[in-house]
């Protein structure tokens, strides 16, 4: 029944697209200056419908339909009700839907936000979405249905992975889909700005919006997920360097590279190309990183059972993607001339720009040069994380200076008279770095120049929202909290990383481990029944002999009973200044548990100013609006 | 004559492309500092060059009844069905590591039949096999 609703709201929706491609191509060649009724109705109808196969699907997993595959698959009677709604999209097929979703919201948005703009340039956005729309419902239908039907109907599902089911993960999917899938309505505007002619200001000016929203979302969803993995893997990291990381990085490099300019392409009517260039690689590698993940080809710890047939339509999806803008790049590409003052606001943004494309193509070569060197030569590698450590984070001093200086300058070209103010600053972060080095412990001398820039970056945002709240200025507020942020980020990433305590041992219940100004005592174990899992609890005391503080700690090893899968619950202390973390596993049900503990100073800290840069972000989006 | 300004963009774009050459050169030798290359027991038993005390990913099958715990650390056995390898380990275990089941350890070589590891690679999906391995299985399971 539902399968059958579902299939043809999916069949109309694709009706639709090609029905709106078509009145958009009758529309185009019409002398008149206004977009015709129909195509409103059409997109309005293609939303509605669009969603409605989506809540269908959400209903087949709230009332355990097993008569879908992909409900029998990935769902089951006793999960919760909120995981059972996340379930929708914590698969392959339904998070495709949810893909869709958002591609033609995304589509009805922009056609419906931007009646200032010019008539052809919307049509042919709105010509290019939906045919990136069509194509995604021909894969949904061909090859990852998520309404095909089973028969029999199993009386029971095989329910959805534990690691899944989690508060973060559940909302990290649907960040991430706006975040990435967001790109794709200004691809299809750089597509049609080329082909119109509709270029320049007015170009920026109807893409900004949405490159703003689909960066928050990019940065949150990033963040969402590294929270995820701090607490639910049980490493106590948050950055791995794996390959699905990368993957979600490249995007963001781009797009955080396409906001800046963009900024210059608006203020002074350059950089057009740049820009396009920008626009439509942000879409051409969320793809890719999708191909990547979905396709298996990467081994990362976040593989998920993967086929390769998706894979290959994704490629050549992929490829066709890439190709098209190419030709129609270099079909409509027109010089244009840029003429920087070395000492101008543009020239900063410009340096923004390469350090993003120098971030952008070292995690490229990270990723891909493993998967030629398998190809070509048949020998499997993988990249650690000392090259990408290596690599980025000394082109990180720079940038931070650059990101507290750069906005100083004005457009064109302005004087030094700042320069007096930045030494003041640089000498005070010398000297509280100094403080930190002294009181703390030494450490190498690149971590202290990152920790001296960090503190710049710091200081050098603290005095300019000083400023603005005197000027009573607001629009540089957002720039300055991202940009603080990100000081903070690295400042208590390096904090975090000097002055962190691991210590990995096995213990039998009853036994104590002392090391350093701990003592770690195994008291006893406990079992709790619950809904969806058993759990053992491990209860430790925990004494810190420095300040006499004594701690109980209760990690779990948890028994999920559909599917029979083993989880460790990390045991998390959360503090202002630091994280407990302790993780206890077992090894083929021997006397001896397996205990990871860590000491991490300023842990939420890290969180914190993650999720500032991403504020600074919704805050400006906001503002705009008033 | 070239144009000052024509001499002036010249400049910069040499500029640029050494530049660019000097970062990918920059990149690249990292890069080959870092890799880490996989292998089966049996590679290791048959090939005379390899490096020890670099790391490396050695992959297969924890062998049945081989995995011992100590207060320290936690041993077994990789085998790919032909040649074992001795794996020593200290830290917590990813949830699906188990006898009989796939498993990649990374870590460093102390001889031919010990390895050290350092981090063993958790795998989400109990459905889900590492490519290296199933390579491996194909290979010598028939």
């Amino acid at each position: 029944m539902l399968s059958n609703i579902g299939i043809a709201l999916v069949i109309l929706v694709s009706i639709l697209s090609s029905l709106i491609i078509y009145t958009a191509s009758v529309n185009l060649k019409t002398s008149k200056q206004v977009i015709s009724k129909n195509i409103y109705t059409l997109s309005l109808f293609q939303t509605t419908f669009t969603a409605l196969s989506f809540f269908t699907l959400i209903i087949g997993f709230i009332n355990s339909d097993f008569s879908l595959i992909n409900v029998y698959e990935n769902s089951h009677t006793a999960k919760p009700f909120f995981y059972k709604i996340a379930g929708t999209w914590g698969n392959h097929e339904g998070s495709l839907l949810l893909w869709i979703n958002i591609l033609v919201i995304f589509s009805y948005l922009f056609l419906i936000f931007n009646h200032s703009h010019d008539k052809k340039f919307r049509l042919y956005t709105l010509i290019i979405q939906n045919t990136l729309i069509l194509g995604f419902l021909f894969f949904l239908l061909l090859n990852s249905n998520p309404f095909n039907s089973i028969y029999p109907i199993p009386l029971e599902g095989l329910g959805l992975n534990p690691i899944l089911q989690d508060p973060a993960l559940a909302i990290h999917p649907p960040l991430l889909y706006v975040g990435f899938v967001g790109c794709s309505i200004y691809f299809s505007a750089a597509m049609a700005s080329l082909i119109s002619g509709y270029g320049g200001k007015l170009f920026a000016k109807s893409i900004k919006t949405w490159v703003k929203i689909s960066w928050c979302f990019q940065t949150l969803g990033i963040i969402v997920g590294s929270i995820w993995a701090y607490y639910e893997l049980g490493w106590g990291g948050f950055w791995f360097w794996d390959p699905v990381e990368n993957a979600s990085l490249l995007p963001w490099f781009a797009i955080t590279a396409l906001m800046h300019s963009l900024i210059v392409l608006e203020k002074r009517n350059t950089l057009y190309t740049w820009v396009i260039i920008l626009c439509l690689s942000v879409f051409i590698l969320s793809v890719t990183g999708t191909f990547l993940v979905r396709s298996g080809i990467l081994n990362s710890v976040h593989t998920f059972a993967s086929d390769p047939s998706r894979g290959i339509y994704i490629l050549l999806y992929l490829s066709l993607m890439i190709f098209s803008a190419l030709i129609i790049f270099f079909l409509k590409y027109k010089k244009e001339t840029n003429n920087f003052n070395l000492r101008s606001r543009e020239t900063f943004i410009l340096a923004n720009n390469w350090f993003m494309v120098f971030f952008l193509v070292t995690v490229l070569i990270g990723i891909l040069y493993p998967i030629f060197l398998d190809v070509l030569t048949n020998v499997k590698i993988s990249v650690g994380p000392p090259f990408f450590n290596i690599v980025i984070i000394p082109l990180v001093i720079p940038l931070m200076f650059l990101m507290a200086i750069g906005p100083k300058f004005g457009w064109i070209k302005s004087q030094n008279k700042i320069l007096y103010k930045i030494l003041i600053l640089i000498c005070g972060a010398i000297v509280i770095n100094l403080f930190i080095f002294y009181f703390f412990g030494a450490y190498s001398l690149l971590s202290n120049l990152i920790f001296i820039a960090a503190i710049f970056l710091i200081l050098h945002s603290f005095s300019d929202i000083i400023k603005s709240i005197k000027k009573k200025v607001r629009f540089e507020l957002p720039r300055i909290i991202s940009h603080l942020g990100f000081g903070l980020l690295v400042f208590f990433i390096g904090i975090n990383h000097q002055f962190s305590i691991e210590e990995d041992f096995n213990l039998k219940v009853g036994e104590v481990k002392k090391m350093n100004n701990y003592e770690i005592n195994f008291e006893e174990l406990k079992t709790k029944e619950n809904k969806n899992y058993k759990a053992v609890i491990g209860i430790f005391k925990l004494i810190n002999h420095r300040n006499n503080l004594t701690q109980n700690l209760k990690p779990e090893i948890r028994i999920y009973s559909n599917p029979e899968t083993l989880t460790y619950e990390a045991a998390i202390k959360t503090k202002i200044t630091s994280d407990l973390y302790l993780t206890m596993s077992n090894v083929s049900r021997s006397d001896y548990y397996n205990i990871k503990f860590q000491h991490k100073p300023f842990m939420i800290w890290i969180w914190i100013s993650a999720l500032m840069i991403a504020l600074g972000g919704f805050i400006q989006l906001i503002l705009k609006k008033k | 004559m070239l144009t000052k300004k024509v001499k002036n963009r010249t400049l910069f774009l040499f500029f640029i492309f050494g530049l660019s050459v000097v970062i990918v050169f920059f990149i690249i030798k990292s890069l080959n500092k870092n890799i880490i290359y996989f292998s089966s027991p049996t590679e290791i038993k048959q090939r005379e060059d390899i490096p020890f005390g670099k790391a490396m990913r050695v992959g297969g099958m924890v062998k049945k009844d081989s995995i011992s715990i100590n207060q320290k650390e936690i041993q077994f056995i990789v085998t790919d069905f032909e040649n074992e390898i001795i794996v020593s380990y200290s830290g917590t275990v990813p949830n699906l590591f188990a006898e009989e089941k796939g498993v990649v350890a990374e870590g460093k070589l102390s001889d031919k039949n010990f390895f050290i590891a350092d981090r063993i690679l958790a795998k989400h999906d109990e459905n889900y096999m590492p490519p290296e391995i199933k390579e491996i299985i194909e290979k010598n399971v028939k």
